[in-house]
């Protein structure tokens, strides 16, 4: 994987947010302000935007993706995704290539940069709930010595699976916790998001392979 | 869930509805603000004012008058728009802090919602990084959500209002960094605040309410994004609506018998003041129940959430410092009285 892969990765993601826009508005209606799925799209069309032509390591990449977010998504995402992608990117370094490993600790860098800014854990029902999911199965992945494109198609079902799982929880952070009881019963619309982000990078590995 | 009737709005293209709102603003109010469009600044049109402590706010659009119609001589120096219902992003906090910088420190002005807190205090980082001085106060007054620890907290309503009209007064009698962020933090200690909806509202994005309410029913422990309450029940009279609103106020914020409050009633944008006086007329008596008494109040749409029907009533304990802040002049585009 090289910069070429980190770039169509960020264009899957813009397109799938594009395509589901009208979806996380209307999961953040149910249990927020109903504004998720604007503000991701804007945030990811900026981001190609942004990368378009921009000859960079993969690392700069993804750092660029992060402060571009922080810059035009607003919210909480801004600054969160805005902080995992930095973390990713810094994880990289200045390798021109990496492979499954290295995302794996890429990944796992940008989930506790969530961590440490949200300060959310596994069940408060947050993007969280969906990524930590995912940076195990990509590990446990690595450890079978998984062709990259198996192992992101795993992370991405383990993603899928958190996300869902935020269904039944009470959410105690953001928006949705104001709401106490009645955020039950509703997907949270930040992990949906990041289900959509682990999708496209399975896709873009997947096409690659 | 949102319903799927459409919502008729004042509007051309759903995108641009901030800016050309923002330009309407600069338009209307030439004499107090100058507008960065770009930023999606409102900046008072003397700033910076030199070796005075400078006051910034912004949270997303929506809320109107705030913050940008309260920028002015004796409040804010700069207020910066988000999105609707969206925080503004660092970039804008720091070229707002920038702008307004008269050397004597700038104070940020954040309701307590996680989006607003965390760009915040990205932008307090980038300012610190230029050597700008920066105090954060944040405003977290509602008493609706209970059980604040388990949640993301109590949210800035509108203590927010009071706090930058009597902190903006002490910046600008010439109160210190110091002064005038212990005086913000004493007027958010002070208040507490309740809101309730009889309509949900719509973004011009969406264009639909974002949870809709049945023809006898309201939304008890309302916030001013949209989102749902605390819980939805039938629909009572104002005397008993107004009664249970101001006890849990009073209850959370126990002032001695016999305090003076401000007592203000917001209308979150599509309440008539024919009910918001009715509300505070109830008030009165709620108050007179309590051993309280109103000798400072504002009545009108100050902190509002687009269209939502609904009342939100605040409450701040007074003192002489406090009340002597609130009555210095103040011109701005919402709140203007001694000059």
């Amino acid at each position: 994987m090289n910069a070429q892969t980190v770039r169509r990765w960020m264009d899957a993601a813009a397109a799938s947010m594009r395509a589901q826009r009208d979806y996380l508005t209307q999961l953040d209606a149910a249990i927020g302000d109903a504004d998720h799925g604007t503000n991701m799209d804007r945030g990811f069309t900026a981001v190609t935007q942004k990368l378009d032509g921009l000859e960079a390591t993969p690392g700069r990449l993804l750092t660029t993706a992060g402060s571009t977010l922080v810059a035009t998504v607003g919210g909480a995402s801004g600054p969160l995704w805005g902080k995992a992608l930095l973390r990713a990117g810094r994880a990289l370094g200045e390798a021109e290539e990496f492979q499954t490993k290295e995302l794996a600790d890429a990944l796992e860098a940008a989930l506790a940069g969530v961590v440490e800014l949200g300060a959310a854990k596994e069940g408060d029902k947050t993007m969280v709930d969906a990524l930590a999911p995912a940076v195990r199965a990509l590990r446990q992945q690595v450890a079978a010595g998984a062709p990259v494109s198996r192992a992101a198609a795993a992370a991405h079902a383990a993603c899928e699976q958190g996300m869902r799982a935020t269904v039944p929880m009470q959410a105690s952070k953001g928006r949705a916790s104001y709401l106490g009881e009645r955020s039950i019963g509703h997907q949270d619309p930040g992990a949906t998001s990041t289900a959509l982000i682990l999708g496209a990078l399975a896709a873009t590995v997947a096409k690659e392979s | 869930m949102a319903i799927a009737v459409s919502v008729k709005k004042f509007l051309n293209n759903p995108e641009d509805v901030v800016k050309e709102s923002l330009q309407g603003v600069g338009a209307a109010h030439a004499d107090l603000v100058s507008i960065d469009l770009e930023n999606k600044l409102v900046l008072r049109k003397d700033a910076p004012v030199s070796g005075k402590v400078a006051l910034i706010s912004g949270g997303g659009s929506g809320h109107e008058p705030l913050h940008g119609g309260f920028v002015g001589k004796g409040m804010l120096d700069a207020a910066c728009a988000g999105d609707v219902f969206t925080s503004p992003v660092p970039d804008q906090m720091l070229a707002a802090t920038k702008a307004v910088d008269g050397g004597a420190g700038v104070i940020h002005v954040v309701k307590n919602y996680t989006g607003d807190v965390m760009n915040f205090q990205l932008a307090a980082e980038l300012a610190a990084d230029e050597g700008i001085q920066v105090e954060s106060v944040v405003t977290n007054d509602d008493v609706a959500v209970e059980d604040s620890t388990w949640t993301a907290g109590r949210r800035g309503v509108g203590v927010t209002v009071l706090l930058e009209k009597i902190a903006g007064a002490k910046a600008e009698a010439g109160g210190s960094l110091a002064e005038v962020t212990a005086i913000a933090r004493k007027v958010n200690a002070n208040g507490r605040s309740f809101g309730v909806a009889l309509t949900s509202c719509a973004t011009p994005a969406s264009g639909t309410p974002t949870f809709d309410l049945g023809p006898d029913e309201m939304e008890f422990g309302v916030g001013i994004h949209g989102e749902p309450g605390r819980r939805r029940e039938k629909l009572k009279s104002a005397a008993e609506i107004v009664e249970e609103m101001t006890d849990a106020i009073v209850t959370d914020l126990a002032p001695a018998s016999g305090s003076n409050v401000l007592a203000f009633v917001n209308g979150l944008g599509g309440t008539p003041l024919i009910e918001l006086y009715l509300i505070y007329n109830e008030l009165t008596k709620q108050l007179a129940k309590h051993g309280l008494k109103a000798t400072r109040s504002l009545v009108g749409n100050y902190i509002t959430s687009l269209e939502m029907a609904g009342a939100s009533i605040t409450l701040l304990t007074l003192d002489d410092e406090l009340t002597s802040l609130w009555d210095a002049p103040v011109h701005t585009p919402a709140l203007r009285w001694g000059v």
